[in-house]
């Protein structure tokens, strides 16, 4: 099976190209460049460095987000009309989970996240049991101080992986000591490898289903379903 | 032999998914647009951010439809052309990258489309253009007037200094009460008023340029005073004095404009395009000159994807061609 791994959910952009679970090309730039200029070039350079051509292409697999929404919505655009016209199955994957397979061989908590500012992180909660990545706590937007607060709690060792890292560092080892584990730089950065290969083992959607993780409404939405809340509460 | 292009084009720019195939620049054959405007009524205006949601959730399904109705397969399409500005950034992303994804995957020449070359190229699809032509913008994000003496080739001659018309009608609405959008609303009132109050004209003299953040001031400030003063001001009669300053103008201008530059033909395009009162002056005065004035239908007016392919169509056979590297551009400028 010939799958193609799309991820401009955040900074880094990363391509890859994967037969079976096996990755024969890859692309990545971990830079603050433009993902829209950049991502087709980067396709069309990798599947002609693989001589491959689009019609041979068996599966789409993209990041979905969380992330930064404009780049989310560029890879999963791109990753479902190009799905979608050339009638194969896409599959969307989460970028938390895309991180956790970076803690392959961590027995205990996995917490991947990124920052979404004023103190928040996306994040959820992972470990790996029976060579399968499965969810402790679902995805969400919270305060990284919550998130600290009830891994405390736990009193588990947990390893942090974050391409946001270094935001939050000071406060999970002030938080955690030493149950909190983190890695060296390049253990932070999403692999597209990883995302192929989480995306090998999911159930395909089609393209009209596949839509971003934002994990938050716009805040438009957001105002919005405040001020008929409020206009309820006042009768 | 006769040449025979056909064209598919996308259009998000805005709160429309649209998708539309075109053969040779001049027939439609589908024209699929997936309106948002229900999703952004509740917040008076279009949200960028929700707009550009709906693009991501629409785009495929819409792709789906126009083929469907179309019935023609991937090999008889040439190429694919979409816009790339001005607009909305996230929305336009969410058309640049699919009709990329589409390019590339189906092999096919793909051509960027400035926006309002789409609305220009919306009455080629009902009449053969012939230059030199002077076309009249006129949208919730535009108000230009454009100088053609050859296909594919734009020269900006007037431009709105503050306000696009759409805005102001837009905001006057909002004054009135009205729901958004508001223009077609201030057209209903218009029709049934009377133009008792003289609102400015902004003329900006020797030059084709427009502003309406004057003329919406003073609405504004007349509505004010007469709370203040306890008076009433009937809803039609300010929508008819408003909409009268407007027209005026816009049509003025375009005579001017039409007249100097001895084009043989007007057109008009753009959303506002659609408003009766506008229309109906419109046709009042130009049929007292001898130069043809033509109005696509209300549907081809507001933002659609076959404009889009209309005019991709032209710069296609022009040899105009995008690479993968095509971007959305928020303001992109029309050559
Ligand atoms: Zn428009």
């Amino acid at each position: 099976m010939n799958i193609l791994a799309i991820d401009t959910s955040n900074q880094v952009l990363g391509v890859s190209i994967l037969k079976d679970d096996q990755i024969i090309g890859e692309i990545m730039t971990n830079l603050t460049k433009n993902h829209s200029v950049r991502l087709m070039p980067a396709i069309e350079r990798l599947m002609g460095e693989v001589s491959m051509d689009p019609d041979q292409l068996d599966r789409i697999v993209v990041a979905k987000g969380p992330g930064s929404y404009t780049g989310v919505r560029i890879g999963i655009s791109t990753a479902k009309t190009m799905a979608w016209s050339l009638n194969i199955p896409v599959v969307g994957v989460s970028s938390l989970e895309v991180l956790a397979y970076q803690g392959r061989f961590f027995n205990e908590y996995i917490c991947p996240f990124f920052d979404a500012r004023r103190g928040l992180v996306f994040t959820g909660l992972y470990k790996w049991e029976n060579n399968k990545l499965s969810k402790v706590m679902d995805e969400n937007n919270l305060l990284m101080d919550n998130v600290l607060q009830k891994l405390k709690e736990e009193q588990k060792r947990v390893l942090f992986l974050s391409p946001d890292i270094a935001v939050h560092k000071e406060a999970i080892q002030q938080s955690l000591g030493d149950l909190a584990v983190i890695p060296e730089g390049p253990y932070h950065v999403p692999q597209a490898g990883h995302l192929g290969l989480a995306g090998l083992e999911k159930e395909a959607e089609t393209a009209h289903e596949l839509v971003p993780n934002y994990l938050r409404l716009a805040e438009a939405e957001a105002n919005w379903l405040k001020e008929q809340k409020e206009k309820e509460n006042h009768g | 032999m006769k040449k025979n292009t056909l064209m598919l084009g996308i259009e998000t720019s805005c709160d429309e998914t649209a998708v539309a195939i075109v053969r040779n620049g001049t027939e439609i054959i589908t024209n699929v647009v997936a309106s948002q405007i229900e999703s952004h009524k509740r917040f008076g205006g279009v949200v960028p951010e929700i707009a550009s949601r709906h693009h991501v959730e629409q785009i495929t399904l819409v792709l789906e439809e126009a083929f469907k109705e179309a019935q023609v397969t991937w090999d008889e399409i040439d190429a694919i052309s979409v816009t790339e500005g001005p607009g909305l950034v996230g929305a336009l992303l969410v058309g640049v990258n699919a009709a990329k994804a589409l390019a590339f995957a189906k092999q096919k020449p793909l051509v960027g489309v400035h926006h309002i070359a789409g609305h220009i190229y919306a009455n080629r699809l009902e009449k053969e253009f012939e230059f030199p032509l002077l076309a009249l913008i006129v949208s919730g994000g535009h108000t230009e007037l454009v100088l053609m003496k050859e296909h594919g080739v734009y020269e900006l001659i007037g431009e709105t200094r503050d306000d696009a018309a759409g805005e102001a009608y837009d905001k006057v609405a909002r004054m009135l009460g009205l729901p958004y959008p508001g223009g077609p609303h201030i057209d209903r009132l218009a029709a049934m008023g009377e133009e008792t109050i003289d609102f400015p004209r902004a003329w900006l003299e020797d030059s084709y340029d427009f502003s309406f953040s004057g003329l919406k001031s003073a609405v504004i400030n007349k509505i004010h005073n007469a709370k203040q003063r306890g008076e009433t001001l009937k809803s039609e009669d300010i929508a008819a004095s408003f909409q009268a300053s407007v027209v005026e103008v816009l049509i003025e201008k375009t005579l001017r404009a039409a007249k100097e530059f001895n084009v043989k033909q007007v057109i008009v395009a753009g959303g506002v395009a659609a408003n009766r009162g506008l229309r109906k002056e419109l046709e009042v005065r130009f049929s007292e000159t001898e130069i043809p004035l033509l109005i696509p239908n209300i549907k081809l007016c507001t933002d659609n994807a076959a404009m889009i392919a209309a005019a991709g169509t032209i710069a296609f056979e022009q040899g105009r061609r995008s690479g993968m590297d095509l971007n959305a551009n928020a303001s992109l400028l029309l050559k």
